[in-house]
């Protein structure tokens, strides 16, 4: 079942506006132009589409939300910031159908009642950069984007604009204050976007593979999107699989899929022998072997401890040391930490520094306890979903990988020989 | 340099969202922000110049020191990649160029940094040279790459570094 990827698997799809028309290309824009708003938001609701950048909020509800506003002027904003360790499905759409993209938020602005856009796309995503301006440029050319779209009474632009290497705008208030031109530090929430967003008027702000999914459920309804997959979180998902796997990429699939179905069938199966994986990348806490039967759907991997987030499954195995790997994701953190709020700026730097001590066998026990407690109070009190979920591998890995970090502080040695105690 | 700004900075109607689009055109051309365009800036978006400062500095694709390369090669150190042995890409570039992450090599030529995810996990390890992305990387393949760079004597423009 391909929703997301229809056109792109598809052999000799270009992405460019005439092999998009010729894949029912824009037809479902010309359908909304005949319903009325409050009916777009219906069907969307109706299949209960939650966002894929990694909060799973209901995509319909938060689209009612703006449309309810009185403030004017709205904006819909595309979240093409992908910037998440282990997720590379957004690039995936917008090098090769980016019209798929384009189309959703002209609807949704239509739904709405914005006139314009924006793609924030990352700094360094330059093969997308070109390839969007292009199709930008076509679809105001075919009179899809602009000035009385199709010869109707909605106008609606979109502008590309370019992020410029910054993790934490992904997460959507960084965001909004990067396209404002300002240092991308998030925000404090409530209010929300959608009430409170680009220049203080709401906004609705989606993922691309969100928005990828809002033509297919506008030509086909609501209901059909809404019995695929899982019950909990309809549709497909988009689940970027890397590490050491067989075979890494990214695999649209019902929602109800088994993580080991995913790993074996598609991906192959592991390469070497299982230790651990990480379901919704380097935010996420760590899943054992024999967590193996989960639903890869937002609900049942919370379930069992740790979060579908935006879909990376990166997969570790045996010859791998969980103290390093641990080390590395905290490195990831202290970088990537805007700076904003204090819990965050200085635990993730804190982490980083314990956990290279323990790398070079200058650990103490204690120090386990110590970064419980820290990611305890991060998640506590972090200002944004970075902070908060920051120390879930690092702690997840202590939980489950006790020995190995004991081994390192006790005895200085590293069971499998990564780490250089000296 | 100001009149290409100040075509961006019109067609955002001197608001400051043409920040961002301003400074990725000083990077790639000058390779990093001057006092001179900070000032310049400042002014056309009435702005503390500090206020340019501080955006120019949050932003790692951006520098406030001008710093040429001819050749920028993000190397993607996150997870994934490293799963793959981005690390072992590294070394052979350090050892190559003869510089470390973060620096620039005598003849202005290369400037190495290591950057977070570049959305290619399923190919990795990887690295981007200017806006080339290089996939499954291996250190001969490296090697390859950058004696091709290495030989080739043009004196084309300078592009960006970014620290
Ligand atoms: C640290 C951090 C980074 C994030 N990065 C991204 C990202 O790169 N892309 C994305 O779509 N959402 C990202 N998010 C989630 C966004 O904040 C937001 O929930 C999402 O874009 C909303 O769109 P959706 O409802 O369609 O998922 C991030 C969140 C956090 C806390
Ligand atoms: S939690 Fe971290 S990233 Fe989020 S606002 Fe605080 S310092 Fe910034
Ligand atoms: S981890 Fe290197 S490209 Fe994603």
């Amino acid at each position: 079942m391909k929703i997301v990827l229809r056109n792109i698997h598809k052999q000799g799809y270009k992405g460019d506006i005439e092999s998009y028309l010729k894949e029912q290309g824009y037809t479902a824009l010309k359908k909304a132009l005949t319903l009325s708003p409050s009916q777009i938001i219906e069907e969307v609701k109706k299949a209960r589409l939650l966002g894929r950048g990694g909060a799973g909020f209901p995509c319909g509800v938060k689209w009612e939300f703006v449309y309810r506003e009185k403030e004017f002027p709205k904006y819909v904003v595309c979240n093409a910031d992908e910037g998440e360790p282990g997720t590379f499905k957004d690039r995936l759409i917008l090098e090769n159908d980016p019209h798929l993209l384009i189309e959703a938020m002209i609807i949704c602005g239509f739904a709405i009642g914005a006139e314009e856009g924006f793609i924030y796309l990352r700094g360094e995503y330059f093969k997308a950069y070109q390839i969007l301006e292009r199709a930008l440029e076509e679809a105001r050319s075919k009179g899809f984007l602009g000035e009385h779209i199709l010869n109707s009474n909605f106008s609606f632009h979109i502008r590309l604009y370019r992020g410029a290497g910054a993790y934490i705008c992904g997460e959507e208030t960084a965001l909004l204050d990067s396209l404002e031109g300002k240092k991308g530090q998030s925000r404090v929430k409530p209010p929300f976007p959608t009430f409170v967003g680009f220049k203080n008027k709401p906004t609705v702000l989606n993922n691309v593979e969100t928005f990828a999914n809002i033509t297919q459920i506008l030509l086909n309804g609501g209901e059909w999107f809404a019995q695929i997959g899982s019950s909990h979180s309809p549709g497909t998902k988009l689940y970027c699989l890397s590490g050491d796997v067989k075979k890494p990429g990214v695999y649209e699939l019902p929602t109800n899929i088994s993580l080991n179905q995913l790993i074996e069938e598609f991906g192959g199966g592991v390469e070497g022998e299982l230790k651990a994986v990480l379901p919704g990348g380097v935010s996420s806490s760590l899943l054992t072997p024999d967590k193996l039967d989960v639903i890869m759907d937002y609900f049942h991997l919370q379930e069992v401890g740790s979060m579908l987030g935006s879909g990376a499954v990166i997969v570790i195995n045996k010859d791998r040391c969980m103290v390093d790997l641990a080390k590395r994701c905290a490195e990831f953190f202290d970088y990537e930490s805007c700076g904003k709020c204090v819990p965050c700026r200085e635990g993730t730097k804190r982490a980083r520094e314990i956990l290279v001590n323990i790398t070079r066998g200058k650990g103490e026990l204690k120090d386990l306890e110590l970064l419980k407690e820290l990611a305890e109070v991060m998640f506590d009190t972090s200002r944004c979903g970075l902070g908060q979920s920051a120390l879930n591998p690092v702690r997840s890995s202590i939980e489950k990988f006790s020995q190995e970090f004991e081994e390192h502080i006790l005895k200085k040695r590293c069971p499998l020989g990564i780490c250089s105690l000296c | 340099m100001k009149e290409r700004l100040k075509q961006i900075l019109n067609s955002y109607h001197n608001q400051r969202e043409a920040l961002l689009p301003c400074l990725h055109l000083i990077q790639k051309e000058e390779g990093g922000l001057s006092e001179e365009i900070a000032l310049f800036l400042a002014k056309e978006l009435n702005l503390p110049p500090v206020e340019v400062y501080s955006v120019a500095s949050f932003y790692s694709m951006f520098t406030v020191k001008q710093q040429k390369a001819k050749y920028i090669i993000r190397v993607c150190v996150s997870l994934p990649c490293y799963l793959k042995g981005s690390d072992k890409i590294l070394e052979v570039l350090h050892k190559e160029l003869g510089i470390n992450s973060g620096e620039v090599s005598a003849d202005k030529k290369f400037f190495i940094e290591e950057v977070s995810c570049l959305g290619a996990c399923g190919k990795a390890p990887v690295m981007l040279i200017n806006e080339t992305l290089y996939d499954n990387l291996t250190p001969e393949k490296v090697r390859e790459i950058i004696s091709q760079l290495k030989d080739e004597n043009s004196t084309e423009e300078y592009s960006q570094t970014g620290l």
